[in-house]
């Protein structure tokens, strides 16, 4: 099992190196240097000057020196201008060049500054990831046991016509992606002039103009049903079908298996065989699916947070690819390459924890 | 003159989508008369899933066939004054002999939303089941070899191919998809890569098959590396010295970004389903008699797996139709102007909570189609799971 473990963590580590050199690289590439230059320093730059503003700024040495400045196993780069003035990778504008350490990446903790939010890139990410995190939380706590339900009420009696209706509800929800089901919730919740508040409004029965909120931008602050129900359903409704589908898969299999038929010839109830002789075993396949989701949750948080405008993970992503604000863009996909590999780690993990019938070794 | 009620509105689009009806109608007719003759797709009507998905797909296929007869008004035009109207208003000035009312309204520059939502359809069904092809071409081409060779060129492609599946989707196509990177020559180098999969496939295949009678392979080998190599040096490198094939720079990167996200997945199923395969008594056969590696994979394995590998090419189109409205709705690769389903819910987006009619109309379409995609899968995986 150790073995096992320490493999999986040497083959994560070099897809994380492999990962983020890729980022870096593509990130680094003259044409999106130029525009980090134009938008930094001026939009009417002559060419000459951006050369001298990317050579002045440490952005052309080789790709590899960098990289590996970035990640801290090299010494950052020092570099005295003409006017005199020293700067270097390590070096904060103001301070003093002798006082600087010589390394500073990724493995001394420090992750550079964001040249969009002109803060420290930690400071931004777990911003971001803090905001994240209670929408991931809350998506998790509605899509799992919804998912798990649906699943297991289609499973247990094989095209029964709860089966079907469940089934095509799980198609369906496969079919919508979140933008889609994003602005059909909008439209029918929080719009003005569609949908039931207009309706509601009418009626009296609800003060403000719309049901819920159309933005979650001040769920930031307060989260209250009114203005996070909707992103929350509507990561969570792409990942229902998903999960239910795999669910019902597994639990069809299960429900034709020998140990079942005979706790029923038993006389053992049906409640009594789905509740303690089918589930748990039911259930294994589902938590590697579950967890296989979380790379996929990621896409649906970028796409979320951008149309209910909620600055979180997704949202800072967004803006540092748009930016092209590079050391942000590197810490967002250390998070994000993280989060996947992590994850493919628990899921086999936890697979074979589950599964009696798998033996390492 | 008078707006439209929500009846005279579906009236309408009924009938404008006529052509549709009509070809819809032919197919189902002449596909049921024959479904005994045909096949995987005659079983397929008769299962009550995939007929529906498979209308609704069709549907959407007809639609982006006729397009041009559908629309009412010019998709990309502006028509003043009627920013933001409600569906089965009338225009303002409507041209001598042409179409009087906006069916669904108009959008946030007063553009037509029924006439863009038709010609997004042909966007949509241009790219997607291309790509979805070209995927499938490289991940059978590496799938295979990967699975029945195994070993060091296993771990290999594989290592590579969970790289690419450990990417977020939505990092990459930033990565890939903007305007700095087309003046790069990473599009052209991905397309040179990827678009010399189908000829090596298409090779490997004929090759394999009339290895034994050199005059037909020659024939055959022949054609397929003349016209192969010809739209190859066309589609990626614009090179095409008759100027038949080409592509359009800013497609060229969605299409290469879109094939290169899906062929790892395909790699994956390929090579778990001949990993499987090449334990068969056949396999076996095969390999005493002396047959070639590349037959045995390509003739014997590949032909083996085709129910799997085509209800995850329905599925898979569906994916990349979701990709591709995700491209859109980020404003990335796609001109502005275009009327792709994405793009479209990106521009009503912004006013989504005022005017909702604009971005319903493309994200209905959308919808639509991938769940026809979906059920056609589950009917196709239903039906080849009876033999």
């Amino acid at each position: 099992m150790l073995k096992f473990i320490v493999r999986r963590l040497g083959v994560m580590l070099l897809t994380a190196l492999a990962l983020t050199f890729i980022v870096f690289y593509l990130t680094n590439l003259p044409p999106n240097l130029e525009k980090l230059a134009k938008s930094e320093a001026s939009v009417r730059m002559s060419d000459e000057d951006v050369i001298k503003w990317i050579d002045n700024n440490g952005y052309s040495t080789s790709m590899v020196s960098r990289y590996g400045q970035w990640l801290g196993v090299l010494p950052g780069w020092v570099k005295t201008l003409e006017s005199g003035e020293v700067r270097g990778r390590c070096i904060a504008k103001g301070s003093d060049p002798a006082a600087a350490p010589s390394y500073c990446g990724l493995v001394q903790g420090s992750w550079g500054q964001s040249t969009v939010f002109k803060k420290p890139v930690t400071e931004v990410l777990s911003r971001g990831l803090s905001m994240t995190s209670w929408l991931m939380l809350s998506v998790m706590l509605v899509m799992v046991p919804v998912a798990l339900i649906l699943g297991v009420l289609s499973g247990m009696r094989e095209g029964s016509a709860t089966d079907r209706v469940l089934s095509t509800f799980a198609i369906g929800s496969t079919a919508t992606p979140e933008y889609v089901s994003g602005v059909i919730f909008v439209a029918l919740f929080a719009s003005a002039t569609a949908g039931i508040s207009p309706i509601l409004a009418d009626w009296g029965w609800i003060s403000g103009k719309t049901l819920f909120m159309g933005t979650a931008t001040s769920a930031m602050d307060k989260i209250t049903f009114w203005n996070f129900a909707l992103p929350v359903m509507t990561i969570a409704l792409y990942g229902i079908g998903y999960i239910a589908r795999m669910t019902r898969a597994s639990m069809t299999e299960v429900m034709t298996a020998q140990y079942i038929r005979t706790a029923r010839l038993k006389g053992v109830s049906f409640r009594q065989v789905v509740m303690k002789h089918a589930l748990r075993n039911a259930l294994i396949a589902p938590f590697t699916v579950i967890m296989l989701q979380f790379p996929w949750l990621l896409n649906g948080v970028v796409i979320v947070e951008t149309l209910f405008n909620y600055k979180g993970f997704g949202w800072t992503l967004v803006q540092a690819a748009t930016n092209n604000d590079i050391e942000l863009l590197l810490g967002c996909s250390v998070v994000a390459v993280l989060v996947v590999l992590v994850t493919q780690l628990i899921s086999d993990i936890g697979y074979v924890f589950l599964n009696p019938r798998i033996r390492l070794s | 003159m008078e707006s439209l009620s929500w009846l005279q509105i579906i009236g309408a689009m009924a009938g404008r989508f006529l052509p549709v009806w009509l070809a819809l109608g032919a197919t189902f007719a002449l596909s049921i008369a024959f479904k005994r003759r045909l096949g995987l797709y005659g079983k397929l009507f008769d299962s009550p899933v995939g007929m529906i998905g498979f209308a609704i797909v069709m549907f959407w296929a007809f639609t982006a066939l006729f397009a041009d007869t559908i629309i009412t008004l010019d998709p990309l035009s502006q028509f003043s004054g009627s920013k933001n109207a409600v569906p089965g208003s009338a225009l303002k000035a409507p041209s001598e002999g042409g179409y009087t009312h906006f069916l669904l309204g108009a959008d946030h520059v007063a553009r037509d939303v029924f006439s863009r939502m038709v010609m997004g359809s042909r966007v949509v069904l241009k790219i997607a089941p291309a790509a979805t092809m070209f995927a499938f071409m490289v991940g059978i081409t590496l799938g295979l070899p990967a699975g029945y060779i195994g070993g060091k060129l296993d771990t290999g492609l594989s290592f590579l191919a969970n790289l690419v599946l450990a990417f977020p989707v939505i990092l990459l196509f930033y990565l890939l998809v903007t305007p700095e990177i087309k003046a790069t020559y990473i599009p052209t180098s991905f397309a040179a890569t990827l678009f010399l999969f189908p000829v090596i496939f298409l090779v490997l295949l004929l090759n394999s098959r009339f290895f034994t009678n050199p005059m037909k392979r020659n024939l055959y080998v022949g054609i397929v590396l003349v016209i192969g190599l010809w739209a190859y040096s066309g589609l990626a490198f614009n090179a095409d010295p008759l100027g038949v094939w080409s592509m359009d720079p800013n497609l060229l990167n969605v299409f290469v970004s879109v094939v290169f996200v899906n062929s790892p997945g395909v790699f994956r199923i390929v090579r778990g389903m001949v990993m499987d395969i090449k334990t068969r008594d056949y396999v076996a056969a095969g390999q005493t008699r002396g047959e070639g590696a590349w037959y045995i994979m390509l003739w014997e394995i590949l032909p083996n797996a085709r129910g799997p590998l085509i209800v995850d090419f329905c599925l898979r189109i569906g994916y990349t139709t979701i990709l591709l409205g995700t491209l859109g709705f980020f404003g990335l690769g796609v001109s502005p102007e275009s009327p792709d389903w994405g793009s479209t819910i990106d521009d009503g987006r912004k006013l989504l909570s005022i005017v909702a009619h604009p971005a319903l109309a493309p994200a209905l379409a959308l919808m639509s189609l991938v769940l026809g995609l979906n059920l056609l899968a589950d009917g196709l995986r239903e039906e080849s799971l009876k033999d």
